[in-house]
């Protein structure tokens, strides 16, 4: 090092934050704290447990068909069906009871979470991943990019998506991938919408100015400077992306445009149950409840993510836009 | 460096797809100015008098609606984003605001190596090596190179910010008052700093403020703003000694006195009213509904600031009828309206 330091200047000051002897030297980025707060909090505690066990019980629905014998699409004639040809009740064999065909509720909930985890993931990670883009592109570059994309944003929006994906189907024929398209081209424009949002006013903080004036090309202000301090409120939106996507997926499926039998998923069971729910009550309610617990669960852990990421929520808020 | 009729006009009521602006708003309107290799200039001028918008202009952060911005004899006030990046790393700008002017999301090693970064220069174990020397030299400990802006204080902050500005190794670094919003005891420290670092590193500065007395600490020249224009440019000690623009008078009258008896009373100038708006500037000399000293002429004609007079120490004003020496300015019609 050639330059004589200057640190005689100030030297009282530099220990301000006065470092226990020991303690390494190293900040606590606003993640990190965002992840105590989050550890401390029940409720995100107890709806990532419920989150957990559903994505456990979904990785390993054919272990659990294997233990109980049963197939997610086998049928039972004998014993899963009464003399009548009524579903059978919850019992030994069949935990949760079995549908109009004879097969098991649990098995087939379980590969129905499958679907349902899948669709959700993929189609919000989608709708994340084009919105963040869309919006980010919008808000940085503002005039006439943010005109143009701003106004397709609101195409998308104003859509009727009921309309839209039962003529797509009647066209390109029911699929899982069908409906992941359907669902994350009616979810990215209200991500593309915040995150716009929160770029115009980011964009006018003075450290974007500061890196322009080192030279940063617009891509590395876009994404190194500007994406981190739009991400908190982005993963908020998106754990609630999850579960509409969910029930969105279950819509389609229930209507008979989403995945098609005999492929279990919550929405084709409960359209299928509708017909029985007089005379077989857990043919309806499992997989009503399945999908009123996930839903519920992504939904209460996105309310936590907010409170956790969330500078303005302030709760023992120790971060960075705080001025002291 | 020099300034020529550098003149930026924000549009107003703008952005829409379809929609013009009809109206502008005059941020800086015509400003010359030659910075000479070593010195330090002073701009200073009252809040909205479009300082900071000539940084700004001067740093090529906003285009100019005319005018020409040269650097070390090449016009770059037309040059594209490409083409001004060698001359980025040349001049570099110290921000007002130590808390907005840092990533809260991103470490402060990686905040101070960002001009390597983003312009792909040294390699990962060398940036750092930069980047530690470089907190060092203005007075920060480098153990802390893994923390968030978050943990340090305003001055230390902007000391942050100064690293990140000398990265590069600038001949020119711009100063948007790098210390008003800073306490008085930690102004100090900056501004010896920043002293410090001129002679070290041989840094031309472009300080921007409004607090009079630490520009008269630390400039060798002091550019007067009003409305977008410079009104007056003179060497600081000529300057203070002998202002000749009714308004430097009048800003120079309002530097407070540390002694409340000594309160200057007498020679203080209040001047009436508002600064008019930017968006339409008073007809002739701008100045002229807030001057003590205004008469006909000063409505209709537009006073030009002369050439800086090398042998009356580089004095150069912008009025038709110029402060003469000794001259009082008649403050106490002033104060009663």
């Amino acid at each position: 090092m050639t330059l004589t330091p200057a640190a005689a200047l100030e030297p009282a000051a530099l220990g301000s934050s006065a470092p226990a002897a020991g303690e390494a030297i190293e900040g606590r980025s606003p993640w990190q704290l965002a992840w105590v707060r989050l550890r401390h909090d029940k409720v995100a505690v107890g709806s990532s447990i419920v989150i957990g066990a559903i994505v456990l019980l979904a990785l390993f629905a054919p272990l659990i068909a294997h233990l109980v014998g049963h197939g997610p699409n086998e049928q039972f004639r004998t014993t899963g069906l009464s003399p009548q040809g009524i579903p059978v009740g919850p019992g030994s064999t069949f935990l949760f009871g079995t549908d109009d065909l004879g097969r098991d509720v649990l098995v087939r909930v379980i590969y129905g979470a499958r679907i349902s985890l899948l669709v959700g993931v993929v189609a919000s990670g989608l709708a994340v991943v084009v919105g963040v883009i869309v919006g980010l592109t919008a808000g940085y570059f503002g005039g006439p990019v943010d005109s143009v994309l701003s106004r397709f944003m609101d195409v998308v929006l104003s859509l009727p998506y009921l309309v839209f994906a039962i003529a797509l189907v009647s066209l390109l024929g029911p699929s899982l991938t069908i409906s992941v398209a359907v669902i994350a081209f009616f979810s990215w424009a209200s991500v593309g919408r915040i995150v716009r949002g929160q770029v115009l006013s980011i964009k006018e903080r003075e450290f974007v100015e500061a890196a322009r004036s080192v030279g940063a090309s617009h891509l590395r202000i876009m994404f190194v400077d500007i994406l981190p301090n739009v991400l908190a409120p982005t993963i908020v939106y998106a754990t609630m992306l999850i579960p509409l996507s969910i029930v969105f997926e279950s819509t389609l499926s229930f209507l008979g445009i989403g995945v098609l039998p005999p492929t279990a998923t919550w929405g084709n069971m409960l359209s299928e149950s509708i017909a029985y729910y007089r005379v077989a009550w857990w043919f309806v309610a499992f997989p009503g409840l399945a999908l009123l617990i996930t839903t519920m669960a992504f939904n209460l852990l996105g309310d936590s993510l907010r409170d956790a990421l969330d500078p303005g929520g302030n709760r023992r808020f120790i971060g960075s836009e705080v001025k002291p | 460096m020099q300034l020529t009729d550098v003149v930026k006009h924000f549009p107003i009521g703008s952005g829409g797809l379809m929609r013009r602006a009809r109206e502008h708003l005059r941020a800086v309107d015509g400003v010359s100015l030659e910075i000479r290799r070593g010195e330090t200039i002073g701009l200073v001028g009252e809040t909205g008098c479009g300082k900071s918008t000539l940084a700004r202009c001067i740093t090529r952060l906003y285009d100019l609606t005319s005018g020409t911005v040269s650097f070390a004899g090449q016009d770059i006030s037309r040059l594209s984003a490409r083409e001004l990046r060698p001359y980025r790393q040349r001049m570099q700008m110290v921000f007002q605001d130590p808390y907005g002017s840092l990533n809260p999301r991103r470490r402060v090693g990686s905040i101070i190596a960002d001009p390597f970064a983003a312009n792909g220069l040294a390699k990962a174990a060398e940036r750092k090596s930069k980047v530690l020397e470089l907190m060092q030299l203005v007075g920060l400990n480098p153990e802390h190179y893994n923390r968030f802006p978050a943990d340090f204080s305003g001055g230390q902050r902007q000391r942050i910010g100064l690293a990140r500005a000398l990265a590069l190794r600038p001949e020119l670094v711009v100063c948007d008052e790098p210390v008003s919003a800073l306490d008085v005891s930690i102004q100090a420290q900056i501004i010896n700093l920043l002293a410090d670092l001129q002679v070290k590193l041989g840094l031309t500065y472009i300080f921007i403020a409004h607090d009079l007395s630490v520009v008269r600490h630390v400039c060798d020249r002091i550019a007067v703003m009003y409305l977008g224009r410079i009104v007056e440019v003179a060497e600081t000690e000529e300057l203070f000694r002998r202002p000749r623009h009714p308004y430097t008078q009048a800003l120079l009258s309002a530097i407070p006195t540390p002694d409340p008896d000594l309160v200057n009373g007498a020679d203080r100038v209040v001047l009436r009213g508002d600064p008019p708006s930017p968006i339409n500037p008073p007809s002739g000399c701008r100045f002229h509904p807030r001057c003590p000293r205004a008469q006909g002429r000063c409505e209709l004609e537009d006073p030009a600031l002369g050439q800086p007079d090398p042998d009356d120490h580089n004095h150069a004003v912008a009025c038709h009828f110029p402060v003469e020496d000794g001259e009082a300015l008649a403050p106490g019609r002033q104060e009663q309206q």
